[in-house]
């Protein structure tokens, strides 16, 4: 968990791609239309009607007992939607075939955002991939949880000073987990979600809240760097 | 028995078939795991995924058929089951087979089909569309063998009602469907690889290929009513041929014991074999289990 080492009152970070020298003159259109709408002003005049400008809100947890019960529930059914923006997602055939195999853990690959709890990020993110990132991790319905994989994810690894590669992938969706290493071998991936299925039964893994509740920061964060945005401001 | 107890054992039935249905689930995975050699998830797997997609906080809808296509599904799978004798000489357990009969049955199989369609085209996925135009062509053809096995049964006991079929079947096992009329238990059993979805006909839901078929879109919930219906379809379908071809059961284990043997035959091949095409299957249903379905009809009919 890194979430206490963001500091979301702070100017929305500068990274790679941001070329604006002044920032008070944004390089994007605003996305806040009030409090509860949003404008979708990437969106073209014939587009805006087929998607909700719905803001997010924090979801409602259950009563304690009962959410400690569904917690449970959704540590031992994690369902993996696996992106493979770097070399990380070749770890992932080993950890479901007959050698790790997930499965056994009640974990299981899901090729479709929707259904979906656990969004897996295996490796370096250019920009072009965090706006892919950015529509599924927001296609994902919650509680979601995040697990970035690689050095190249937490840090830009090998990328530092790429100018198309994000730094840090927690500063445009709330990670819960990180595997360190180049690469991290499936033992060790394997321990970052044994660590996630912990936070998730102690009720810490909140990513879908936090988000929700940090929207503005990380919706400024992602707007800076993505620059052809063409899609809703918020993907439901 | 007043028609409100027989509302609350039908539901009892029903929930029976429900838990029997998703631990046959289940069991299945961890087959296909051993197969691939993997340990396999837990038997009760299915359960917590049910309980966990129930708990999904948000869930997205695309229209009214959209929240219809699970309803529909599972109206399908409970609309089968209630119209089926779960065990013979039951007071407590024949749910409303007296009101329905085969044919009730056989509309009731393809309506959640159907409703699932309309309901996952709405979803907006193309391949949601590419998943259900595929499932509804293998779903038309394994139909045809299917039927001529029902036909050729009703024309063997001279009788559409269930019960009736199973009543014949007693004495002794040389009495089944199996050994008085092989043709149609043939053709049958290999309309049910299609219906179960298993290999080699599992181009319907291709996994990898178009993600896990007609309910890409379906999430949260939605997904949790599907799969509940999974539970309750599988054991009604398997119910359905215990009676029409196996003899029916008598007590509840002798039905474990037989819904268990009858899943497995679509089981085992289906963790040997590779997968048709759409086209393959098409052809395939229409050829052999065709010939041997209208074999059968005329046999019994001339």
């Amino acid at each position: 968990m890194i979430d206490n080492e963001i500091n979301y009152d702070s100017e929305p970070v500068a990274n790679a791609g941001d070329n604006s020298s002044n920032p008070t003159t944004s390089a994007y259109p605003d996305w806040r239309k009030d409090d509860n709408t949003l404008t979708n002003a990437g969106l073209p005049d014939e587009e805006q009607e087929w998607f909700c400008d719905a803001r997010p809100q924090p979801a409602r947890k259950s009563w304690q007992p009962i959410e400690d019960f569904l917690n449970w529930a959704r540590a031992n059914s994690l369902w993996i939607l696996a992106f493979g923006t770097g070399c990380g997602a070749i770890e992932l055939r080993p950890l479901v075939t007959s050698r790790y195999d997930i499965s056994r853990l009640g974990m299981q690959p899901r090729p479709t955002p929707r259904q979906a709890n656990v969004f897996m990020i295996g490796g370096y993110v250019s920009i072009k991939t965090l706006k892919r990132i950015v529509r599924s991790y927001e296609q994902m319905q919650g509680p979601k949880f995040v697990v970035a994989v690689c050095s190249c994810a937490i840090n830009g690894g090998m990328y530092w000073d790429s100018y198309n590669t994000v730094k840090r992938i927690d500063e445009y969706i709330p990670v819960d987990v990180y595997v360190t290493g180049c690469m991290p071998r499936p033992e060790a991936v394997l321990a970052g979600f044994t660590k996630l299925k912990e936070l998730i039964k102690a009720g810490k893994a909140e990513g879908q809240n936090l988000y929700a509740e940090k929207f503005d920061w990380y919706k400024e964060n992602q707007k800076k760097v993505i620059k052809d945005w063409n899609m809703p401001d918020y993907n439901w | 028995m007043s028609i409100a107890l027989k509302i609350v054992w039908a539901f009892i039935s029903l929930g029976v078939v429900t838990v029997w249905g998703l631990t046959l689930n289940g069991i299945v995975h961890k087959i296909f795991a051993r197969v691939q050699g993997r340990l396999g998830p837990p038997v009760w797997q299915p359960f917590i995924d049910i309980a966990k997609n129930n708990a999904i906080r948000t869930a997205i809808t695309h229209g009214i058929m959209f929240y219809l296509g699970p309803v529909f599904r599972i109206a399908g799978g409970i609309g089968t089951y209630m119209f089926i004798p779960v065990l013979f000489g039951s007071a407590y357990f024949s749910n409303f087979s007296m009101s329905g009969d085969i044919l009730l049955v056989m509309y009731f199989i393809f309506f959640g089909q159907l409703g699932m369609a309309l309901g996952a085209g709405e979803g907006g996925h193309p391949y949601s569309a590419i998943a259900v135009s595929r499932g509804l062509a293998q779903m038309t053809a394994f139909e045809v063998p299917f039927a001529l096995s029902i036909i050729s049964l009703v024309v063997q006991y001279g009788t559409l009602s269930i019960t009736e079929i199973v009543a014949a079947q007693q004495g002794s096992f040389l009495n089944w469907t199996l050994f008085t009329n092989p043709l149609a238990v043939i053709a049958a059993m290999i309309a049910m690889l299609g219906m179960n979805m298993y290999n080699p006909f599992s181009v319907v839901i291709a996994p990898q290929e178009i993600p896990i078929g007609p309910p890409t879109e379906y999430q949260a919930s939605f997904m949790g009513l599907l799969a509940t219906n999974r539970g309750i379809f599988a054991g009604a379908k398997l119910v359905l041929y215990m009676n029409l071809f196996f003899g029916g059961a008598t007590n509840l284990p002798i039905l474990m014991l037989k819904t268990f043997s009858i899943y497995m035959f679509s089981v085992f091949i289906g963790a040997a074999y590779p997968r048709f095409r759409t086209e393959n299957s098409i052809r395939f249903f229409l050829k052999y289990p065709t010939i041997l379905g209208i074999i059968s009809v005329l046999l019994f009919s001339l």
